[in-house]
């Protein structure tokens, strides 16, 4: 019996190697277990090696595992590419016809599962791309379970897509489940111990999340132009907007994008948009103009490796200085970035709630690991919070917009159709009414005013999270995504004896110099570790509190840190 | 009777420019077809016309170069029941704005487009705009422009709009009755301003307009012909046809959005994503 072991598919694009994982991990999220998957692959549509894998523990587990234990290979690159990175006894799973057994290859010994994927498909009459469903067959019986949960995922999934289709699917999945059982009933190597998650919960990627912490957060509008690895947003609200009473539309292009979601705003609605590092490059001017119009508007910002065009399906933390400066002028925003699913859907929430509050641009800063990677969130948190009026009225005639008599800079605002509210939303300088105006101390009234707001949203900030004791022997430093690694890592350096702790921050921008010193001062050793090849946040922690971090770790090779790397960079054994 | 758009801004523009023009047309078709001033929303571009939002006492938006109609779009999704106009330029809509224009017009949303049409970038001093004539000297185009000319009537029909007129700000009633009929028509209206300016184009003048614009008067079952429509909508030279050019009948942009069909978004309740059907995928 084992607690952990990460299971793993490999095949070409096309060969539904991430649907396989999905329906993995939430059978074996409805076990009980922890699940985590995180898939790996070109930016191609057909062809090319795809790769997912899906961490099972019967324990808390934060991050995926390098180490694999069940190998599924649809095709001979799946072995060549992950030969090395088989735990000791792995299960590798391979048709005969694709590859020819050579134990040599292996750099420790391995327990060859052959099964004929490719024969038993064709005597169900099913398609070749359907080998994927066989493997998952399989794995229940490799893993010592029964079909029966498997058997309601694969009925959830299909529904919708006829009786007939459920039943094949079953089927087939059931067709690999005894084959495995009937030739391999001595294997027991992976045997899994029981679940230990009773509550229920959701699986999804960090993209979903925020869509779903936007639904929750009152959304109406969202106008997003596809670009991975934001691209799971969109069906979600495409598919449901009926139901959902709103409105997703899809832009011409990003800079459409934004402007019809601060259009929307400005019509009462709340909106959003999301993108990656180059939608957003194209979408800046507008983020300035919400500045100077004082606009809520929630922007989801995807990272991967820039520039340019970059990598597109892979993964990097190099957008966080672009956005803190992003937008020409000066103008108070907000910079949330989470670090897990369930941190994703409540900062996006909050983010609709921080951005009517003080009518500024809210960025949530994600990235392609989280955004793609699936995990769970109880069921019970994932719920709409009560939005309130959408506005306060005013019956202070006549009507200022930008009216100057308030305490944080935040004046109150009216919406089209509303009587004797009526102003200019102005991208110009203007007056408390929108009236354009270049004289001198109004503009800097106005600049202040808009400023002002900064220091509002400074009393609200929280405190960066650290997770780990007093007195660890290495402190990291660092901010979304890269949470689970350095949770998983801290979990793994304490079986050795060191201790270690995590300041995250999921809060990043406004950053308040007095909390975070606080949090950081007298370590033993503090490590800013960062997915990308300048250290964007030890710059910032920097400018703001006056920290410099000496130690900083970058990653920049699109591949996110692992905790097998994180772990033996701090023994020094990498 | 008295001007209920009017603010305390006196106009900046110059004396004779042809937005005064358009300013008193879109003034009184909107007198003539009593919307409540906080019902009607007008988007600005950044050019000379965009001045007007400053002269506008309703819900304006002056937004950024290029970018009135995605705005534009935004507020009628969020709420239909607005009235919603864009005031653009030549430069403004078909140079930096070139590609939303084309998306708007295919979408069809109930939004009238106003575009100022007066060949020349005028807020930066006269250079050349997309609808500059081939061999006007311009302070971008010294031995005259070389690339050929937009009209916008037609690149209107081209795209999908469906309703497109052009007018000229010299006659003033007949351009208030075009902007009338582009606000009453329930899709993406398009009225083509011609417009001098006064200032840095000494051809195109006011004379220069009337020698040359030629009222047209289609019967209403012959304004969806789209081969005689783009005839008309590209003629511009010695003769220019002016009045309602093409109109057809389609369903708006907002007609296939489900969730208006109860009314505008800023009208209807949150629904809770804990008791709909959005969850059931990631179980």
């Amino acid at each position: 019996m084992t607690n952990d072991i990460t299971w793993a598919i490999g095949g070409e694009a096309g060969f539904g190697i991430m649907a396989s994982g999905t329906i993995l991990a939430k059978t074996c999220s409805r076990s009980g277990y922890s699940v985590i998957a995180s898939n790996e692959y070109p930016s191609l549509i057909r062809g090319g090696h795809n790769f997912v894998s899906v961490r099972i523990a019967s324990t808390v587990v934060y991050a995926p595992c390098q180490t694999i234990h069940i190998l599924i290979a649809l095709n001979k690159e799946t072995i060549d590419v992950h030969k090395n990175n088989l735990s000791s006894n792995a299960y590798v799973v391979f048709d005969e016809k694709d590859y020819t057994w050579d134990a040599k290859e292996f750099s420790s010994p391995v327990t060859p599962i052959p099964i004929p994927f490719s024969k038993l498909i064709a005597d169900l009459k099913g398609s070749e791309l359907m080998r994927n469903t066989i493997a998952i067959g399989a794995t229940m019986a490799l893993l010592g379970k029964d079909m029966n949960v498997l058997t309601t995922v694969i009925k959830d999934q299909f529904q919708g897509k006829g009786e007939s289709v459920i039943e094949e699917n079953i089927n087939i999945a059931s067709s690999g489940y005894k084959y495995v059982k009937e030739h391999y009933k001595e294997k027991t190597e992976f045997t899994l111990e029981e679940g230990h998650i009773k509550e229920p919960q959701l699986v999804m990627n960090a993209s979903e999340a925020v869509a779903l912490g936007a639904l929750a957060g009152g959304m109406k509008f969202a106008a997003i132009y596809p670009m991975t690895p934001i691209n799971a947003l969109i069906p979600l609200f495409a598919d449901h907007a009926g139901e959902l009473g709103i409105v997703y539309k899809q832009p011409e292009d990003e800079i459409a994008g934004i402007n019809m979601a601060i259009g929307a705003s400005l019509g009462g609605a709340r909106s959003m948009v999301a993108t990656s590092g180059g939608g957003f490059a194209l979408m800046v001017e507008a983020v300035s103009m919400a500045g100077i119009m004082e606009v809520p508007v929630v922007i989801d910002l995807g990272m991967r490796p820039g520039p340019a065009t970059g990598m597109p399906t892979w993964t990097e933390q190099g957008e966080l200085q672009m956005v803190l400066r992003a937008g020409h002028g000066e103008f108070p925003r907000i910079i949330l970035s989470p670090g897990d699913v369930s941190e994703s859907f409540d900062l996006a929430k909050s983010a609709f709630s921080l951005a009517e509050q003080f009518q500024i641009p809210v960025f949530v800063l994600t990235d392609k690991y989280i955004n793609e990677t699936l995990w769970q969130i109880p069921k019970e948190m994932v719920k709409t919070a009560p939005v309130g009026a959408v506005l306060p009225t005013t019956d202070t005639l006549p009507f200022k917009r930008y009216a100057f008599n308030t305490d944080n800079g935040v004046s109150v605002r009216s919406v089209p159709g509303e009587k004797d509210h009526e102003y200019i939303a102005n991208s110009y300088e203007h007056d408390e009414h929108g009236f354009t105006t270049e004289e001198a101390s109004m503009r800097k009234a106005m600049v202040d005013k808009r400023m002002k707001k900064m220091e509002a949203i400074k009393n609200i900030v929280p405190a960066p999270h650290v997770y780990g004791e007093e007195g660890a022997d290495v402190t990291f430093v660092a901010f979304g995504s890269l949470k689970g690694v350095l949770l998983d890592a801290i979990d793994v350096l304490k079986k050795d004896g060191i201790q270690a702790k995590l300041i995250h921050f999921s809060f990043v921008f406004p950053m308040i110099e007095d909390t975070v010193k606080k949090c950081i001062g007298t370590e033993k050793r503090l490590i800013c570790v960062e997915q990308n090849a300048s250290g964007q946040l030890a710059s910032l922690i920097r400018e703001e509190t006056g920290i410099a971090i000496k130690e900083q770790w970058h990653k920049y090779d699109g591949r996110q840190w692992t905790t097998e790397e994180i772990v033996s960079k701090v023994k020094g054994t990498e | 009777m008295e001007d209920q758009f009017l603010t305390a801004t006196k106009p900046t523009w110059c004396p004779g420019c042809g937005n005064f023009g358009n300013w008193m047309a879109l003034k009184s078709a909107l007198t003539r077809l009593k919307i409540p001033r906080e019902n009607i929303v007008i988007v600005y571009g950044v050019g000379c016309h965009g001045n007007m939002r400053d002269f506008m006492n309703v819900y304006g938006v002056e937004g950024l170069h290029g970018r009135a109609l995605p705005v534009a779009q935004g507020i009628k999704l969020a709420n239909p029941n607005l009235t919603v106009i864009a005031v653009t330029g030549d430069g403004d809509c078909l140079g930096e704005g070139g590609n939303h224009f084309i998306h708007a017009a295919k979408r069809n949303p109930d939004i009238t487009v106003l575009v100022h049409n007066n060949e020349v970038y005028g807020l930066t001093t006269g250079q050349a705009s997309p609808t500059a004539q081939i061999g006007m000297v311009t302070k971008s185009t010294p031995t005259g422009v070389v690339d050929p000319p937009f009209t916008p009537s037609s690149l209107g029909i081209f795209t999908g709009a469906t309703f497109v007129s052009r007018g000229f700000s010299g006659d003033i009633p007949y351009l208030s009755e075009l902007i009338e009929k582009a606000i009453l028509h329930k899709g993406f209206s398009v009225v083509d301003m011609l417009q001098p300016c006064v200032t840095f184009d000494k051809i195109h003048t006011y004379q220069w307009y009337r020698e040359r614009v030629q009222k047209v008067n289609i019967s209403e079952e012959k304004l969806d012909d789209r081969q005689q429509s783009i005839e008309l909508a590209s003629t511009f030279g010695e003769k220019i046809p002016i009045g309602v050019l093409y109109k057809r009948e389609s369903p708006t942009s907002e007609d296939r959005e489900f969730s208006l069909k109860n009314g505008a978004l800023t009208a209807t309740p949150v629904v809770d994503i804990a008791t709909s059907t959005v969850l059931t995928q990631f179980q």
